[in-house]
Order: C-alpha cells, then sequence, then structure tokens
C-alpha cells in the first residue's frame, strides 16, 4: 500500500514539474527572429529527417494489410473491393496516426529527450541561463511548434503511401485486381476520418515533444541518466499516446 | 564589486552554507578555494543565481538582485559572463557562432557588427582561425578560450570560472590562468574563480576565501598564505610536498 501510495505521489509531483515546464515553456520568445530560425531547424531536424521512415515502414504495412485482408475473405459472397475499403479504413483510422506516432515517439522523441538532456549534463543548460535566456523556451518551444505543425504533413504522406503499397500488391501479383481496390478505397468514404486522424496526430505530437523535451530537460547526471531519461520518454509519451488514442476515438467517432 | 552577506543555504535539512560573508572586488581575480564538498560550487551557483539561498543578501554593486523581478534578473545577467567547468559551448554551433550567440540574443547588433566583436574577442583570447570549427574538434584548453570568448563577447561587469584549470594539463592551465588575470585587469572586470588548483591560487590569488564545511574559515591575498595560522586552510594548502617544501622554503628566508 505504501509503495502504491508513493509510486502515486511521485508521479503526481512529476506532472506538476511537467505542468510547471510547459508554463516556462510557453512563453513569449526572447528574439522572434531566433525562434523562426530555430523552428525552421526542428521542422528540418524532426520533420523531414522523418519523410523517410515514415514513407518506407506506411508503403510495406499497407502492402501487409492488403495481403493478410485478402488471405481473410474466404466468403466467395464478400466482393474483392472490401480489400481497398478495409486498406484505407486501417491506416486512415488507426495506422496513419496512431501507429505512426508510437513510431515516432521512438525517432523523435529519444532525440529530443537525448540532445536536451545532454545539453543539461554537459551544463550548456545552465550556460543560457547565466546569459539570461529562458532555455524551456529556447530549447523546447520551437520543437513542439514543430513537430505539431509538421505532423499532418507526415500523417498524409503515410496515408497516402500506405494505400499506395496495397494498391501495388494489387497491381504487381495475382491475389485481386487493382482497379477493385481503387474502388474500394473511393466506397463509403468518409472525409472526416481524414480529419480524424490529423486531428489526433496534432495531440500526438504535443505529448511527443513535450514528454520528451520534459525527461531530457530534468535529467541529473551523465551519460547513463540520459540514456533512462530517453527510454523513459519513448516509454511515457507511447503510454500517454495509447490513453489519449482512446480517450479521443470516444469524443470524436 | 559583488558583495555577500550572511548566505545561509540547506538542502533537504541539511546546511552547505553557513552565514557565508564575503566581499568579491572589481579588477581583481578573487578566488573561492576549499576542499571537495565545501560548498564552494554551491557558493557560486547561489552568487550567480543558479540556487536561490535561504537567506541573505547578494549585492552586485548594491543590487540585491535575490529581491529583483525576473524582468530585472535577466537584465542583470547580460552582465555577467561565465566559464563553466565543462566549458558548456553549444555544440551544435560552431566556435564563432558560441561567441557571437550572446550578441544575437541581446543586442540590436548587425550580423557584421557581430562577426567583428566575436572576431575581436576570439583574437584576444588567441583564437583565431579557429572560428569555424565545432567545439568538439577543439583541444580541452581551446574550449576554454572559447568558452572566456563567449563570455567576455557582451562586456561582462562581472565574471564566474568554475574550475577554469579542470581536465587540461598544467601548461595549459597556466595560459588560462593568465588569460582570466589579464581579462580581468584590462576591463576592470569582478571575476570570481571556483578552484581548487593551488597553482592558480599561487599564481591569480588576488582575493581569496577558503571555505571549510560550508563555513568561510580564512580570507586573504596569496601572499597572506604562508603567514596563515588557520589549522583547516594550511592542511589543504600545504597538503602536496612540493607545497611543504616551499612553505619551508619561504620560512627559511623569513
Amino acid at each position: 500500500m505504501k509503495l502504491i501510495k508513493t509510486f502515486i505521489f511521485d508521479n503526481l509531483a512529476k506532472f506538476g514539474r511537467y505542468i510547471m515546464l510547459l508554463g516556462k515553456v510557453f512563453t513569449r520568445p526572447d528574439k522572434w527572429s531566433v525562434f523562426f530560425k530555430r523552428y525552421i531547424d526542428e521542422v528540418y531536424k524532426l520533420g523531414f529527417d522523418s519523410i523517410a521512415i515514415v514513407f518506407t515502414i506506411s508503403i510495406f504495412i499497407g502492402a501487409v494489410i492488403a495481403i493478410q485482408t485478402q488471405k481473410n475473405i474466404t466468403s466467395p459472397f464478400i466482393p474483392s473491393y472490401t480489400i481497398g475499403m478495409l486498406t484505407r479504413e486501417t491506416i486512415l483510422l488507426e495506422f496513419s496516426s496512431t501507429i505512426m506516432a508510437l513510431i515516432l515517439a521512438g525517432k523523435v522523441g529519444s532525440s529530443i529527450s537525448s540532445e536536451i538532456g545532454t545539453m543539461r549534463v554537459t551544463e550548456q543548460i545552465d550556460a543560457l541561463e547565466i546569459m539570461g535566456v529562458n532555455s524551456a523556451n529556447f530549447l523546447i518551444l520551437p520543437k513542439i511548434t514543430a513537430l505539431v505543425t509538421f505532423i499532418p504533413v507526415l500523417v498524409t504522406i503515410s496515408m497516402v503511401m500506405g494505400l499506395l503499397g496495397g494498391f501495388f500488391v494489387g497491381e504487381f501479383t495475382d491475389m485481386f485486381p487493382s482497379s477493385k481496390y481503387i474502388y474500394g478505397l473511393q466506397s463509403y468514404f468518409q472525409e472526416f476520418y481524414v480529419w480524424y486522424s490529423i486531428i489526433k496526430s496534432l495531440f500526438f505530437a504535443f505529448v511527443i515533444s513535450t514528454v520528451a523535451s520534459f525527461y531530457g530537460y530534468t535529467v541529473k547526471g551523465g551519460a547513463t541518466e540520459v540514456g533512462k531519461a530517453s527510454t523513459d520518454a519513448v516509454v511515457v509519451s507511447s503510454v500517454t499516446i495509447l490513453l489519449l488514442d482512446v480517450l479521443l476515438t470516444k469524443i470524436l467517432l | 564589486m559583488i558583495e555577500a552577506k550572511n548566505i545561509i543555504k540547506s538542502f533537504e535539512g541539511k546546511v552547505i552554507l553557513h552565514n557565508i560573508s564575503a566581499k568579491f572586488y572589481a579588477g581583481k581575480t578573487n578566488l573561492i578555494i576549499g576542499q571537495s564538498g565545501s560548498g564552494k560550487t554551491v557558493l557560486m551557483k547561489s552568487l550567480v543565481g543558479l540556487l536561490r539561498p535561504d537567506s541573505g543578501e547578494i549585492l552586485y554593486d548594491g543590487r540585491d538582485f535575490l529581491k529583483y523581478n525576473s524582468s530585472d534578473i535577466k537584465d542583470l545577467r547580460t552582465e555577467i559572463g561565465m566559464l563553466f567547468q565543462g566549458s558548456a559551448l553549444f555544440d551544435s554551433m560552431t566556435v564563432l557562432e558560441n561567441v557571437m550567440f550572446p550578441l544575437l540574443m541581446f543586442t540590436k547588433q548587425s550580423y557584421a557588427e557581430r562577426k567583428k566583436r566575436a572576431e575581436f574577442c576570439l583574437e584576444r583570447v588567441n583564437l583565431k582561425g579557429a572560428d569555424k570549427l565545432l567545439p568538439a574538434e577543439l583541444s580541452g584548453g581551446m574550449q576554454k578560450r572559447a568558452a572566456i570568448a563567449r563570455a567576455i563577447a557582451l562586456n561582462p561587469k562581472y565574471l564566474f570560472c568554475d574550475e577554469p584549470n579542470s581536465g587540461i594539463d598544467p601548461k595549459t592551465s597556466l595560459v588560462i590562468d593568465k588569460l582570466i588575470h589579464d581579462i580581468t585587469h584590462e576591463y576592470n572586470i569582478t571575476t570570481i574563480i571556483n578552484t581548487h588548483d593551488m597553482n592558480s591560487v599561487m599564481g591569480i590569488g588576488e582575493n581569496i576565501i577558503f571555505l571549510n564545511r560550508g563555513h568561510l574559515s580564512w580570507e586573504g591575498t596569496k601572499e597572506d598564505i604562508f603567514s596563515s595560522t588557520d589549522e583547516a586552510f594550511n592542511e589543504f594548502v600545504f597538503a602536496s610536498d612540493i607545497m611543504k617544501e616551499v612553505k619551508d622554503y619561504v620560512n627559511r628566508g623569513r
């Protein structure tokens, strides 16, 4: 019982520190020109650099979903365009937002956490503070804004590539005709599912960037602690993404 | 001048600094010395504002910065330069960008003006030609010099140096000490150096305070060292054989 109590209070205290850090982050930047330059740098580092992984994973997962759907349709009464329809629903509803966010939590989250954590243990953050720079705002705000504004691009790329993956299966194998697949993609299409996915991704991007920044910013010690903070950041943001996914699905659908 | 008055600082009930009062003079190299765990770093962090003392006053030329609001503190910080133990250069920026950074953040200078000032500072610390290198490409001594160049970029009135000679060879240490000493006199800076390097103490100790288990146990100049009667201070200063020999030599000459 005492352990549970300690666990709860420790995590409440941690959440309190997280909120206080966000208070420091969401203030007016010291210099807008510097903020904008850093924002562009972060869009490149966190966003553009993630396009390749999003592209690759999405195209293969799209293909796999199409193959598995085709393999599971055994009844002759189910039309083959169902493959396109189901692939589309899976990609739009869950894969391009949630699964992609979990992958980005690993790639981007660990990168943010280790970068800021290393700056902390090598006193670079103290150096900023001594100069009179709001280090939390200077380091973290560009990352949050970059990821939140760029994630819709990544989600859109993921959707397109996922659906293309399924199309290539139809085109280059004899599992199902690609024309039926395209017909399936268009059948019973609900535009809101695209927006639903993008809306969810905005929340996920916020979680990935803020949680990773928090763990990096508050790290104490040396290289081992930076590594641990990086792992903790990925674990906590992944769990938070899953919890948020349930909550947002209940609210939005 | 920086004046600390009755500084008390504790962590989780354990008192680290016991009522410390000390003066650090402009145009002089002021040294805080003491064994590891004596409270040197806590005192320096309190002086510079990275830690908030439980009680006491810290006066920067009469201005009690503990009573300042965040905007005033920000203004005061532009008058402070700091050299960190590990240099703390921003590793994603080149040496030139590191030195230009405070100018970019706190002045309205054009790029050309910032570059000119940064190049002047780099030249002052004998790092001309290293401007395009990244910190990782520099030796320990060069990193310290680049950090000094960054610290003086804004013409600070106050310069804090945390263990400036840690991790560098004795010859380079002398260069760094001389550089800090010269800059202090040249620009009339109030320089506070946290060290346990006896070479620095004997070389540039113009005003020295000695901390022993969080208490200010001795203060004086490098010339006063050999006439000290403070037991803890003597134990610390004359711990090495070479310092014992120097003491004997000095005493024989008296």
